[in-house]
């Protein structure tokens, strides 16, 4: 654990700096925007076609994850100060990580098996 | 007396138990800057929660044009769009916290000179107005 700790800041930070930049935009369309029809979405068959390309999956892919990780490390110290939860410090790692790990497995095998 | 002085002194390694003040699990609570501090680490949660939105708006595109008519009617949901408005702002909490941080945790020298916390400041908040319009344009190209 105290070997990959540089990498797990690294992406904390990496992933806390990508949802600064693009998460309210991509909320404000996603989340709101669109459903509230306060702007006209785009259509299935244009995304579908956004997919294809090899520059929008690798974007996808860093939109997803890394963020997934920033959330699992600033959670982890969370749980621990707020709750005081110290005793758990294995699980609450392992649970937190584990969680952001399974996201980017599910992101990467739907990037990987679009057609 | 009579010992000899060695290089390294000795000490014990036993200490008395120190008495700590239990602390309740509501210690944020009690000071607005502790607060503040607590819900800047939970905006963590809101940007976990639309990266799972949209690995679920992924899914569905995967999955073809049925499963997501059914993820855009979530969305329109009232659920939905109350979780979503929360999140935001939360979202926006997190860029306003994280980018005022930046000068702090970065700092750069130009020919020996420290560049100002307002450069830092003023280049990362221009990143975040340019890519967001880049990420419009490309989503509403007709």
């Amino acid at each position: 654990m105290r070997r990959i700790t540089p990498l797990l800041w690294l992406l904390f930070s990496a992933g806390g700096t990508v949802a600064a930049l693009l998460y309210p935009v991509h909320l404000f369309l996603t989340g709101l925007a669109f459903p509230l029809g306060l702007i006209e979405r785009p259509r299935y068959e244009f995304l579908q076609r956004l997919l294809t390309h090899p520059v929008t999956r690798l974007y996808l892919f860093v939109l997803i994850s890394l963020p997934l990780f920033h959330w699992a490390h600033r959670f982890r110290y969370t749980l621990y100060d707020g709750l005081q939860l110290k005793h758990l410090t294995e699980l609450i790692a392992v649970l937190c990580y584990g969680a952001a790990l399974l996201g980017t497995a599910m992101t990467a095998y739907l990037l990987w098996n679009i057609p | 007396m009579g010992r000899q002085v060695s290089a390294e002194p000795h000490y014990t390694l036993y200490h008395p138990r120190w008495y700590r003040r239990p602390v309740s699990v509501w210690w944020w609570l009690q000071n607005r800057a502790y607060t503040g501090f607590v819900l800047r680490e939970l905006t963590s949660v809101f940007v976990a929660f639309f990266a799972l939105v949209y690995l679920w708006q992924l899914r569905a595109l995967v999955h073809g044009p049925d499963a997501y008519g059914q993820f855009l009617a979530r969305m329109r949901s009232p659920l939905f769009l109350t979780l979503n408005t929360v999140a935001f702002l939360f979202v926006l909490v997190h860029s306003i916290t994280w980018f005022n941080l930046t000068p702090k945790a970065m700092v750069l020298r130009l020919s020996g000179k420290r560049v100002p916390d307002w450069v830092i400041l003023g280049l990362h908040y221009a990143a975040w107005l340019v890519l967001s319009a880049a990420v419009v344009f490309v989503l509403l190209r007709r």
